[in-house]
């Protein structure tokens, strides 16, 4: 969770560490030292050109936190390859943020196994608890949510993945102190919904 | 519980995933002996020791193997398919974290077999930690000599590399995973040709399921007629059971192939939870029929036995339902699954899935019409078989075999606009 900043965050404070909207004209996007250094890594790894896009993709969305028509010109231009092509890669993956995400995505597992257990009730409790939508952003920027399919962890149903962590066995009775220990986590949480 | 535990003979123990724990337990030695033998001579182990594919269509390894064009002098690969995720299965994610190593030295042998010098492990990008995990057993296997050049002082030169997916089901079949590792749509390919003869970048490829290449080792260690020992007839080898749904102790059970479905819901997944009874299960990952619990009580856990009952092991996703889930719910939770899934390159998936899943969706909320069950059923005869993956064919054979099965519950909610359990929606 490098993306993740500390203070105090009310509903006045929408910025956050990953820089959501369209950034302004005369400061160009470009990726970071680390990021730049990780990208020559890639080009060593994968020695085909083709198979640098997903990997590069990967990059750019920790990077920038998701996948703007910004930053689908910088990735094109940095691969050489046609945008329109970009295009047809970043809308086919699920992971691939086309709008912007809150700095803690939480993703409910719906699939079968997790949907026997329970995850329907977690789903409803969560978005209950945050007044958000699928999709949908919290006022402060910190929570978006959205349903994913299977996770394959069906034996800790129902399953919740949060940017890149599981959280496993999140029933709906312990959504509200799941949801406050993300809080803590990003230090931004006063206890409590 | 009696069975000795060969793929999962490391889970548990302290530093499992360290290449220094997988040598003390004689890791390796396959690796080893492979590279000293023949390419033929692995295959012809691998074939006799009966080994069938892990990730769902059973087809016998070294039959996959022996596709690969002997002639070729050119560049082979081998893939290593991890983009485990088909709902109720969750065994390869196992060996990723806990095995790596196993993981490795079955790509090694299997690598030497087909005689590929590059190899890749495509990893579901969802699967953050078992990536990393990879990523530093690779670099310990490089680190040691075991991947490079002139591996174990052989002439054998072999590199893995780690990629990772970004979030599309379809990427675990073959084709749409070689797509994807060509860095583009996932979109399974036309065939033939198979990947055997032009698979990625249109030279000859064998995928293989991670759980696949793990059975490799021991057998290269222990022999093909003691692989074969294990499990039934055709049915050789341990295999990974995933128990989901409404059980009290869900997990994965190492048993041989052919373990019955009740003694391993009974006496491993320690039987039904909140002391109900069995309804229904998916035995092999969410594209596989339903069985009633009558349906279940003698069935031996196999590929051929499975395929006798009219449904499959597949991935080996056993998911479980208790009598109170609502089936008309489950087969809606499943096809929109395959309708948010399907990869839109063959109109009958891309079109037939979404409109069985609004069908469905109306029965669920109490809007079906009487004529829904037939008109399903029909629906799903026209994508059965019309596309060239198995995708469409994975969408309807849990949800026809639902329909058939359970009829009268579909009927129930188109009468009484509700349905009879009185329980809350699992879709």
């Amino acid at each position: 969770m490098d993306s993740v900043t500390t203070g105090p965050l009310g509903p006045k404070h929408k910025a956050t560490s990953r820089p959501s909207g369209p950034p302004s004209p005369e400061k160009p996007l470009a990726f970071s030292n680390a990021a730049d250094d990780e990208l020559r890594r890639i080009v060593e790894k994968y020695p085909d050109a083709g198979m640098r896009l997903l990997p590069t993709l990967h990059v750019a969305q920790r990077e920038f936190g998701w996948i703007s028509e910004e930053v689908k010109h910088l990735v094109a231009h940095r691969l050489a390859i046609p945008v329109a092509h970009l295009e047809s890669v970043v809308s086919f993956y699920t992971m691939f943020h086309q709008r912007p995400v809150g700095r803690l995505d939480v993703q409910v597992c719906m699939s079968l196994p997790c949907a026997l257990r329970g995850s329907g009730e977690t789903w409803a409790a969560i978005a209950n608890a945050l007044g958000i939508a699928g999709g949908e952003i919290t006022a402060d920027g910190l929570f978006s949510i959205c349903k994913v399919e299977c996770l394959a962890q069906c034996d800790r149903a129902p399953v919740v993945q949060v940017n890149d962590e599981d959280h496993l066995d999140v029933s709906a009775d312990r959504v509200k102190s799941f949801l406050d220990s993300l809080r803590n986590q990003t230090g931004d949480g006063k206890a409590g919904a | 519980m009696g069975f000795d535990r060969v793929l999962t003979r490391n889970v548990g123990k302290p530093d499992s995933r360290k290449i220094d724990t997988y040598l003390a337990g004689g890791g390796y030695s396959a690796a080893r002996k492979a590279v000293t033998s023949t390419p033929d001579e692995v295959v012809k182990i691998v074939s006799d020791s009966g080994l069938r594919g892990r990730g769902g269509a059973g087809f016998p390894t070294g039959k996959k193997w022996s596709f690969i064009p002997k002639n070729d002098t050119g560049q082979k690969f081998l893939c290593c398919n991890a983009d485990e995720s088909e709902p109720g299965t969750f065994k390869d994610r196992v060996l990723l974290e806990h095995d790596p190593h196993l993981l490795i030295d079955g790509m090694i042998v299997s690598a030497y077999a087909i005689q590929a010098t590059r190899a890749f492990i495509y990893i579901r990008g969802e699967m953050h930690a078992a990536a990393k995990i990879l990523e530093g057993a690779v670099a310990e296997a490089y680190a040691r000599g075991f991947l490079g050049k002139k591996i174990f002082g052989s002439a054998f030169d072999l590199d893995i590399t780690v990629y990772r997916g970004a979030g599309a089901y379809i990427c675990g079949e073959e084709t749409g995973l070689i797509e994807s590792l060509e860095g583009k749509r996932g979109w399974p390919r036309i065939k033939p040709p198979f990947p055997a003869i032009k698979g990625l970048f249109g030279r000859p490829t064998v995928v293989n399921n991670v759980e696949t290449l793990c059975c490799v080792p021991p057998i290269l260690e222990r022999g093909a007629s003691w692989f074969a020992s294990i499990g039934t007839p055709n049915n050789t080898g341990p295999k990974l059971y995933c128990v989901s749904g409404h059980v009290n102790r869900p997990g994965v059970y190492e048993l041989p192939l052919g373990t019955p479905m009740m003694e391993l819901l009974d006496q491993y997944a320690g039987g039904i939870w909140k002391g109900r009874t069995l309804k229904a299960v998916i035995p092999g990952g969410s594209s596989a029929a339903v069985l009633t619990a009558p349906e279940c009580q003698a069935l031996p856990l196999d590929f051929d036995s499975c395929g006798k009952a009219h449904t499959m092991l597949g991935s080996a996703g056993v998911i479980v339902m208790d009598d109170h889930t609502c089936m008309v719910d489950a087969a809606l939770n499943v096809m929109r699954f395959y309708a948010h899934e399907s990869c839109g390159q063959c109109t009958p998936c891309r079109e037939g899935t979404t409109w069985v899943a609004k069908i469905l969706n109306r029965d669920v909320h109490g809007q079906g019409l009487e004529t829904d069950p037939d008109l399903l059923l029909d629906v799903c005869r026209n994508i059965e078989g019309r596309a060239i993956c198995p995708l469409a064919d994975g969408a309807v054979a849990p949800v026809a075999s639902i329909i058939r099965k359970f009829r009268s519950e579909f009927d129930h909610h188109v009468k009484h606009k509700s349905c009879d359990l009185g329980k809350a929606a699992v879709a």
